[in-house]
């Protein structure tokens, strides 16, 4: 079978026993190192974070929630380099960005919505002591 | 039928199907789980205070389950690239070890940390009532210190007290019976029963509670140390190192109760969320462990693979690598929330 969207070019399925990557193993040696130095950052950015917890940063600057704050930078840096060593995001291909700046922007508007804790943008009201 | 791109890449996309697929996939994924999240987020915002538990888990644990997590990771991208370099049995190995640190994740959660929850006992207080215990909660101190109230009482279930319809008495002592309960006249009240026994859980007390006759009156509790020492600085803002319940015991008067249960869904929105999350997070661990083994056992479609076309293999490892790094990658957020913050 041959769709129309084939172009010819691949070579045949099921017989690619030598693909073009093969011939690198010095890239893969070399990445090797870096996946080992991504867990041992996550692994010791786990026990900071379990630190962090002990340390009463509200106390320290005033106001409220600022443990929650910085206990999700440092999530989000983990997670960052998850996504972008581990999932290979990092080079990864246009589509597949494509695909993650739409989900990116509709998780973005869940996560919006939860302010209405604070507004009613329906009757105007605000709850400022929740 | 052969199927084109299974191996090579589409040269409009530069990518195969599965690659195209499971990101598609992860993308609905990451709504599935903003969506649980931002759930979380309403329920703790929505919360009164002092109703949003904290230090009800035990902290080595989950950072545990953490490292075991961080560490697939680490070999499942270590076994996709040993098949990259058409190293087999180091395939083998790496890919053994995340099926190993997978499971282990799911027995650290399912034969101990939900079963210690479920023998657990928690009693909201009701309002009216916090003054009379305030031996056990400390409101006093916490609010010189402007600290949130504590309106609950924890611990394990040491005897309970009730009241039996004699005309009952055969249905109460066979559910006694089957459950390895005993029950004995009260010293102080000639007309209520102490039930006790090692078995004597939240869950068994639910069901003792639907005996005919039976009124529940009070719960004696080995207290959490929180609620034995409650004016006790280390206790202000609670504990995360699982200490067990200590040996002072507690009385509460089930009509001073708003709510009692185990640590189970029922017993708080906290709970409720924590097991949606955790539950659904579980499922995908045992998803990954499943789909790992399928490819790690020397079957057609699996390991065998790599004999006959070892990239194909190594595209489907990408692939659930893929998703494996997302279930860590949730497992980062879900730690703090939940243990920690």
């Amino acid at each position: 079978m041959s769709p129309a969207h084939d172009h010819g070019k691949e070579a045949t399925p099921g017989t690619a026993h030598e693909p073009a990557t093969d011939g690198d193993h010095p890239h893969f040696d070399m990445h090797l190192g870096l996946y080992l130095g991504v867990g041992g950052f996550l692994l010791v950015a786990t026990v900071i974070t379990v630190w962090l917890s002990y340390v009463d940063f509200d106390k320290m600057f005033g106001g409220h929630g600022w443990n929650i704050i910085i206990a999700m930078i440092v999530a989000s840096v983990k997670v960052g380099f998850v996504a972008a060593i581990f999932m290979h995001l990092k080079g990864e291909k246009k589509l597949i960005w494509q695909f993650l700046y739409f989900t990116m922007f509709f998780v973005a508007g869940l996560f919006l919505l939860t302010l209405l804790n604070y507004v009613d943008p329906i009757f105007g009201t605000t709850h400022a002591q929740h | 039928m052969q199927i084109p791109h299974e191996v090579t890449a589409r040269p409009d996309t530069g990518l195969y199907n599965a690659k195209l697929g499971i990101w598609l996939f992860l993308a609905s994924e990451v709504m599935l789980f903003g969506g649980l999240f931002s759930a979380y987020i309403f329920l703790r915002m929505g919360a009164e205070d002092g109703y949003w538990p904290r230090g009800l888990l035990n902290v080595p644990v989950g950072a545990a389950n953490t490292a075991i997590l961080i560490a697939s990771s680490v070999t499942v991208v270590l076994a996709w690239a040993s098949l990259k370099m058409r190293k087999f049995s180091q395939y083998k190995l790496w890919m053994g070890i995340s099926i190993l640190c997978g499971a282990l994740f799911l027995i650290v959660k399912l034969a101990y940390e939900w079963p210690q929850k479920f023998d657990h006992f928690g009693a909201f207080i009701k309002k009216d009532a916090l003054e009379h215990y305030e031996q056990y909660l400390g409101n006093h101190h916490l609010k010189e210190k402007k600290l949130p109230p504590r309106v609950e009482i924890s611990g394990h279930l040491h005897e309970v007290e009730i009241a039996a319809d004699p005309a009952e008495k055969e249905k109460l002592e066979v559910f006694l019976k089957r459950h390895d309960l005993e029950a004995k006249p009260d010293e102080h009240d000639a007309k209520l029963q102490v039930v006790k026994g090692k078995h004597l859980t939240p869950g068994v007390v639910e069901d003792l509670k639907r005996v005919p006759g039976v009124k529940l009156i009070a719960f004696e509790v080995a207290l959490d140390p929180i609620n034995a020492d409650p004016t006790n600085p280390e206790s202000d803002k609670p504990h995360f190192w699982y200490k067990g319940a200590t040996e002072k015991l507690g009385k509460i008067e089930v009509k001073d109760v708003e709510s009692w249960s185990s640590f189970a869904p029922k017993h708080s929105t906290y709970f409720a969320v924590y097991f949606t999350i955790t539950g659904l997070h579980g499922l995908h661990v045992l998803a990954g462990v499943l789909i790992m083994l399928y490819l790690w056992l020397p079957i057609e479609g699996g390991a065998n693979m790599f004999k006959r076309n070892p990239e194909h293999l190594a595209n489907r490892v990408e692939v659930v690598g893929l998703f494996w790094h997302f279930v860590d990658l949730v497992w980062i957020f879900v730690f703090p929330i939940f243990y920690l913050l």
